[in-house]
């Protein structure tokens, strides 16, 4: 009793040490070699071919006759695979979200691998286009297996999963990125294409941000669908959260309802979202306010207001954030200059936001405020540089009194060494 | 003016007597051949010595030793302070040149064999001097409580715990605890403001009194007919000379190549790159580094530490053991010894910069 007590927490301790991952891989490998499915499988050379060891089935203790049914313990594969003990074989595409269901959506099973683990996937997965075509019997739609593969399935945190953040986009688009796949469902196919060029894309593509949105974070995961109208903005305000408060709160909200246009996307695009400029406002080319408002009505008007607020800021920031880099240039003190420049950025930010209001005073109130700190800060840089040339004036001051000082004494010892001669 | 002056002389030699004084004084002379400018170098050290307790004291007024506050105390001396930024960098180019001249002041006197008797104990008592001088740099390094500082003391201590027996201990002393800590910190401050320049006043006391009591010596081998200069005013000028010119080049470093803060310590975060002790450590610091882990039965560091300690003690001894000849220049064995010390050093120290 107490040797196995001992033992169970040698293991317990082995599975919480940092080498808990090569414990797991020898549990695979055991797992490979006592399992007659495995080892079958492997002998005729007919595993699946896109099985893995990684598979987080596996590496937890769970087999081919966990998901697929069977005996593994048994040699004659007429007795393992018998469909009395329960063997499914490989199940139809349409039957593939309860097969993985049977485990998934059951919260006793899962609830002893992680405590707060989802179980309403599949739940979910029917209230999707997806689960609804495949319920109506389209099996070219995704059900489990094409987004996850079936033998292949890491952790969605290991990078090597095709559910991991920064492979989620090429995974949809392995679909929806296929003319001929998507033929006969009228909806674009260029999606990816405009998602990498928009400012989540490059984001998370290049940047490899995974806090960068991909295809799931706007359409859901398991309930993937295309937000309507209505949702669209909340879509964009579950990040961007002061934007659309303050939008809903403008008095552009209304008219934007009543002429069913979407909110953020009728300025911002969609896939394509483009990085914000302060020339989105106002009324030059470049600006989004052009497309509705003509010269002279009050959006007009009120669009040159907040651009002229705006630009003023940042020139206003421009400037200190120059003379900060000739500050660091010359090599004097940056903390002050560079602390009101935070703040100064921070305000910055906050007055961008408020544009959302579309109401002038507020962006002219913040812009002031943005101003007035980074006026400050160009304050400090200039004595800072000024104390700079001040250094340099004092030594040449000192230096040419000194210097006095010298020739005075080199006269004064040369004369005496003439008197000594 | 000069009266007031005369009133004061008179009111003092009234009651101690100053014509002892003044008579040493005036009869002070110093000798005058091709090798007096190395005559000057001991007194640009006690120039610069001077500018150190002078600064230092300035910046005590601000200072304050701590993890917590030793860093933000700097800062603000470097930003707020009037001219704090000037006697800061003054402070630490002045440690440096000091340090820099102590140097050159001892191997000008050991090749000129000013170390002969009688004058051994002039020569230990320099030595321990550039001993103390050097300790003051270690101390004081750390006491801006930055990143390189932080990490060097770490690596410098280290080094120290290497010694057998009587490492760790030191070590432990030194550092306050086993790691360098805030109380490394205070203990260095200690050290720095307290200690040192205690000891080191008394030394210096010791061995200008030495000097001035046996006079300047002569290199041997000089022609006889002895030619000198009244200390006062001739060579005393000479120095007021030398000096202002060394304050000039104080003020322009400071002034064009001001000292860095750097970052604050963060005994949590992992070791920068490019750690290096102050550059009149490299040299050690290099050949430690240099010497393999194991030769033969040893431990590499420790026959290092055990050759440095080995070398330092000769050096300071060299008046009792010296190779006497009457051999000039690359011939004589104790020039030879002099010249390969210096050239190790300057490899060393250029290979600890450029590796």
């Amino acid at each position: 009793m107490k040797i196995s007590l001992i033992v169970s927490m040698i293991l317990a301790g082995m599975l919480l040490y940092p080498g808990t991952t090569i414990v797991q891989a020898e549990i695979t490998d055991q797992l490979v070699a006592e399992d007659n499915c495995v080892s079958c499988h492997l002998e005729m050379e007919i595993l699946p071919a896109d099985f893995q060891k990684y598979d987080i089935h596996l590496q937890r203790g769970l087999s081919c006759a966990g998901c697929h049914g069977g005996d593994p313990s048994s040699d004659d594969p007429e007795e393992s695979m018998d469909p009395k003990k329960g063997f499914i074989g490989k199940p139809a595409l349409k039957d593939i979200p309860q097969f993985c269901g049977k485990c998934h959506s059951n919260i006793d099973f899962m609830r002893t691998y992680r405590p707060r683990i989802a179980t309403d996937q599949v739940q979910q997965y029917y209230t999707s286009i997806h689960g609804k075509k495949l319920k109506s019997g389209d099996t070219k739609v995704a059900e489990c297996v094409s987004c996850h593969t079936a033998h292949a399935i890491p952790s969605g945190k290991d990078g090597r999963s095709t559910v991991y953040p920064l492979n989620i986009p090429s995974m949809c688009d392995k679909c929806h990125g296929d003319s001929e796949h998507m033929k006969g469902y009228k909806i674009p196919t260029n999606q990816f294409e405009k998602y990498a060029r928009s400012v989540h894309g490059i984001n998370l593509l290049e940047n490899k941000d995974i806090g960068a949105p991909a295809c799931n974070d706007c359409h859901g995961n398991h309930g993937a669908t295309p937000p309507g109208i209505e949702s669209v903005s909340h879509v964009c305000g579950g990040c961007h959260v002061n934007n659309l408060d303050y939008f809903k709160e403008s008095p552009m909200s209304e008219p934007y309802v009543d002429l069913e246009i979407h909110a953020c996307e009728q300025c911002h695009g969609y896939h394509e979202v483009s990085k914000t400029s302060d020339e989105m406002f106002g009324v030059s080319e470049k600006s989004v306010c052009n497309e509705c408002h003509t010269e002279a009505d009050a959006g007009y008007i009120a669009a040159q207001k907040i651009h002229t607020s705006l630009s003023n800021f940042v020139s206003a920031y421009d400037s200190a954030e120059a003379q900060l880099r000739e500050v660091q240039k010359k090599g004097m003190d940056d903390v002050e200059v560079l602390f009101l420049l935070k703040e100064a950025h921070q305000v910055l930010i906050h007055t961008r936001t408020l544009t959302h209001t579309f109401t002038p005073s507020k962006v002219e109130e913040k812009s002031q405020e943005g101003i007035e700190k980074s006026r400050q800060a160009l304050e400090i840089a200039s004595l800072e540089i000024e104390d700079y040339y001040f250094r340099r004036r004092g030594f040449g001051i000192a230096t040419l009194f000194i210097t006095v000082l010298v020739i005075a004494l080199f006269f004064r010892i040369r004369s005496m060494d003439k008197e000594e001669k | 003016m000069k009266k007031i002056g005369e009133k004061i002389y008179t009111w003092v030699d009234e009651r101690y007597d100053l014509s002892p004084i003044l008579k040493f004084m005036s009869e002070k002379n110093v000798p005058v051949h091709h090798h007096t400018v190395w005559y000057y170098m001991g007194g640009v050290t006690l120039f610069l010595f001077i500018t150190q307790v002078v600064t230092g004291i300035l910046l005590l007024f601000y200072y304050r030793p701590g993890a917590d506050s030793a860093y933000e105390s700097m800062r603000f001396i470097l930003t707020e302070v009037n001219f704090g930024w000037l006697i800061r960098s003054i402070h630490s180019w002045s440690a440096n040149l000091m340090v820099f001249f102590v140097f050159v002041h001892m191997f000008s006197t050991f090749f000129t064999r000013s170390y002969i008797k009688p004058r051994e104990l002039t020569w230990l008592t320099g030595f321990a001097l550039l001993a103390l001088s050097l300790g003051f740099g270690f101390s004081g390094y750390l006491l801006p409580w930055n990143e390189l500082a932080f990490f060097a003391t770490k690596v410098g201590t280290d080094i120290v715990g290497v010694i057998p027996v009587i490492g760790k201990p030191i070590m432990a002393v030194l550092r306050g605890g086993e790691d360098v800590t805030g109380a490394t910190l205070t203990r260095f401050y200690a050290f720095h403001v307290a200690m040192l320049p205690a000891i080191f006043t008394v030394i210096l006391f010791v061995h200008v009194l030495f000097v001035q009591k046996q006079g300047m010596s002569e290199p041997e081998g000089l022609s006889k007919t002895k030619k000198t200069m009244p200390f006062f005013p001739d060579f005393f000028l000479r120095d007021a000379l030398l000096w202002m010119i060394v304050l000039n080049v104080l003020l322009f470093l400071a002034v064009f190549y001001p000292w860095d803060l750097g970052f604050k310590a963060d005994p949590f975060s992992p070791a920068p790159a490019g750690i290096l002790p102050e550059w009149y450590f490299i040299f050690m610091f290099q050949t430690l580094k240099m010497i393999p882990a194991h030769v033969l039965i040893f431990e590499g560091e420790v026959l290092g530490i055990l050759f440095f300690m080995i070398a330092g003690l000769a050096w300071a001894l060299v008046p009792f053991w010296e190779l006497k000849s009457k051999r000039k220049g690359l011939s004589n064995p104790m020039n030879i010894v002099g010249i390969i010390s210096i050239i190790y050093i300057i490899i060393m120290t250029i290979i600890g910069y450029t590796s």
